[in-house]
């Protein structure tokens, strides 16, 4: 109980009161071992923890995404048909259209091994060895101009890359619209004129639901 | 029901049915409405009255028990199913499809119905290969199998799951034509399962524990990072819906719960929880589930869902069919806060608005049904519903969020929806000034 943060202590504190047999332990489960751990444990965050021995450079890494990534993320991480865009969009996020990718919106270079190394290629995750995924990742960082065409990315030097989107990422400021106690709600004569500005049907978009398409004209 | 009228294929029976289930047809008619379906309904049921006419139910035997000995709907309910906007997405596999809140009411989504949300397909997880590990920042890592799981003191409550993106495919205007479409990424079911803060305390909490990263066994390896205080506060390891295990589609055997929480947290197929000092910035939060801004900058750990609510009944898949007469509109309304104080309702676009009566359960951070019975006069109505919750957060307008948000932020729209009924009873996604 000592090791306990408080904030946790004093939870238990209260079940004590009420339910003194949910104050000590269980003693369910049994206790991981190390290599269980390392079969699991695979991810890794911005300060670099996680990562796990391995390189690889920009070259090794075209290779391996024109294998395993480009029939769907494109040569140059430019995206085929629907498939995520990985590349470009560089200046774009302020704009009416912001094309999101690696470079042009990630805030850590941490998220696209970690993302990598769990999750693709797409339909054979987890298959890539880290020296592989180290390759693959300075590829991506170099179609988005992150690092040069000889870079070799490495776990030693992997915290030195900054993220050119980094700094614009903010806390959740919500609410951040009117509540109660600003202004209550108008209930009668609110407004004087009412005019329909937009319509889902211009659009025609939905979905043909033919069995049930009740909303005929 | 009466709607299934309109529908071509189905049988004169079913089509007599229908007239029957809703009664409404014949009283609507003795207030003389003309309505040209009513009339044909009217004029079918004098010829073969489903009262004085036999039904083949009323005569035969029908299956014996075990004919389904895991029941299903009558086959009268055959369109009551999810549905999907297949251009959306590049492949079904990394996916959405949508609740159909238009045909559901009280406020339990039955399990098949609940929509889902894949990034690589359903997992198919055997139970007893099924383990959960903590490791991190713990006094000791462990292991646990289902049956452990199932030795920790169990709780039961009742929470809604919303998709941060329900509603997003509207920031820019009305598109969707449907409640199902804009407002389906919600389901709410009651959990069995246990705290997470018992599982946690079995490993023991490192005193610099402060985030924990929730990670699935399926192929997409979904991770997200959660504050302690939450995890500490409220969320549960849940192995049943509605009372039996949960479906594959939702993270059979075992998913997290973060009530009030966006549901990609709501980690499915859960199989590994890492407790750490400072949060991971997965790529679902970062990447994904944040919300842009139109100045560049983008909002990050956007984590509680805000106060919303929809009309579901009238709407553009439920439209009006029994004419002008008494009417009974209802919907659903929620908040990622607690519970929902109030739902109000204009029929006017704004003008005027009425308290709408909210009925069965209000429980925190659960779906809360309104009803607003009025007595329609034919003429167009522009529908709205407004909810507030027990914080004072009133549900704002859509252009009062574009106001703060602009309209690239694809996540967390919670604005007031507008249906346009016209004169016949048919309804459209609107926007209006
Ligand atoms: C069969 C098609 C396919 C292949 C091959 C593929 N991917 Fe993907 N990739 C996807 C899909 C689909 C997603 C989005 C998954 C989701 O919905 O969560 C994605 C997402 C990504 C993302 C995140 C994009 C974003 O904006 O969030 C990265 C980075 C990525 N893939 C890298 C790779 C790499 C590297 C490879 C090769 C080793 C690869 N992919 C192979 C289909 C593919």
């Amino acid at each position: 109980m000592s090791k306990f943060p408080k904030i946790l202590s004093i939870i238990f504190c209260s079940l004590l009161c009420a339910t003194p047999v949910l104050a000590s332990k269980l003693n369910l489960g049994r206790e991981a071992t190390k290599a269980e751990i390392k079969a699991w444990d695979i991810d890794v965050r911005p300060d670099g923890q996680g990562l796990p021995e391995g390189k690889g450079t920009v070259e090794k890494g075209e290779q391996v995404f024109s294998e395993q990534c480009a029939a769907c993320h494109g040569d140059f991480g430019e995206g085929v048909d629907r498939w995520p865009v990985l590349a470009g969009g560089l200046g774009t996020i302020k704009g009416d259209d912001p094309v999101k990718t690696v470079g042009s919106y990630w805030p850590y270079a941490s998220t696209v091994f970690d993302y990598i190394y769990r999750a693709m290629p797409f339909g054979n995750a987890q298959s890539l060895s880290p020296d592989e995924v180290y390759a693959v990742t300075a590829y991506i960082l170099h179609l988005n101009e992150i690092v040069k065409e000889d870079f070799e990315l490495s776990k030693k030097n992997f915290t030195s890359i900054k993220m050119p989107n980094e700094k614009n990422f903010f806390a959740d400021p919500r609410p951040d619209t009117p509540t109660m106690k600003k202004k209550k709600p108008c209930m009668e004569n609110c407004k004087k004129k009412v005019k329909i500005t937009k319509r889902a049907r211009v659009i025609n978009v939905t979905p043909d639901q033919n069995k049930n398409s009740t909303s005929k004209e | 029901m009466t709607k299934k009228l309109n529908t071509p294929e189905l049988s004169r029976r079913a089509l007599l049915k229908s007239a029957a289930a809703g009664g409404v047809t014949l009283a609507a008619t003795a207030t003389g409405v003309t309505e040209a379906t009513a009339a044909q309904a009217l004029e079918k049921e004098t010829k073969e009255n489903p009262i004085t006419t036999k039904q083949d139910w009323n005569q035969v035997l029908g299956d014996g028990v075990d004919a389904n000995p895991y029941g299903k709907p009558s086959e009268y309910e055959k369109n009551v199913i999810r549905r999907s906007v297949p251009w959306l997405t590049a492949s079904p596999e990394s996916s959405i499809n949508f609740t159909p809140l238009h045909e559901l009411d009280g406020i339990i989504t039955p399990n098949g119905l609940c929509f889902e949300r894949h990034h690589a397909g359903i997992a198919e997880v055997d139970p007893s290969e099924h383990r959960l590990m903590i490791n991190g920042l713990v006094d000791k890592p462990l292991v646990f199998t289902m049956e452990d799981l199932k030795r920790f003191p169990r709780t039961n409550k009742i929470y809604f799951l919303e998709c941060a993106a329900n509603s997003g495919m509207e920031w820019r205007g009305a598109q969707l034509n449907g409640c199902q479409f804009t407002h389906g990424m919600i389901h709410c079911v009651n959990y069995t399962g246990v705290l997470l803060k018992d599982i946690l305390a079995e490993a023991g909490l490192k005193t610099n524990a402060k985030w924990l990263m929730p990670e699935g066994a399926d192929a997409s390896g979904m991770n997200r990072s959660i504050p302690i205080e939450k995890a500490l506060k409220d969320c549960m390891v849940a192995f049943k819906m509605n009372g039996e295990a949960l479906r594959p589609e939702q993270g059979y055997p075992i998913r997290l719960v973060i009530p009030g929480w966006e549901g990609n947290m709501w980690v499915k197929w859960l199989r590994r929880i890492e407790v750490g000092d400072m949060p991971w910035h997965a790529r679902e939060e970062t990447s994904k589930y944040t919300d842009l801004m139109e100045n560049g900058k983008a909002r990050r750990f956007t984590w509680e869902m805000d106060c919303k609510s929809i009309i579901t009944n009238p709407s553009p898949q439920a439209p009006i069919t029994h004419g002008k007469g008494h009417t009974v509109l209802t919907g659903l309304a929620w908040s990622g806060r607690g519970k929902v104080d109030r739902v109000d309702i204009t029929l006017d676009g704004g003008k005027n608005w009425q308290k709408a009566r909210i009925d069965g359960p209000s429980l925190d951070k659960a779906l809360h049904r309104f009803y607003f019975e009025f007595e329609w006069d034919g003429r167009p109505l522009l529908l709205q519903s407004r909810a507030i919750d027990e914080t004072g957060y009133v549900q704002p307008t859509k252009d009062e969020l574009r106001e703060v948000r602009g309209t690239n932020s694809i996540y967390h729209n919670n604005g007031i929806q507008t249906w346009h009924v016209n004169a016949k009873g048919d309804a459209e996604n609107v926007e209006i000034s």
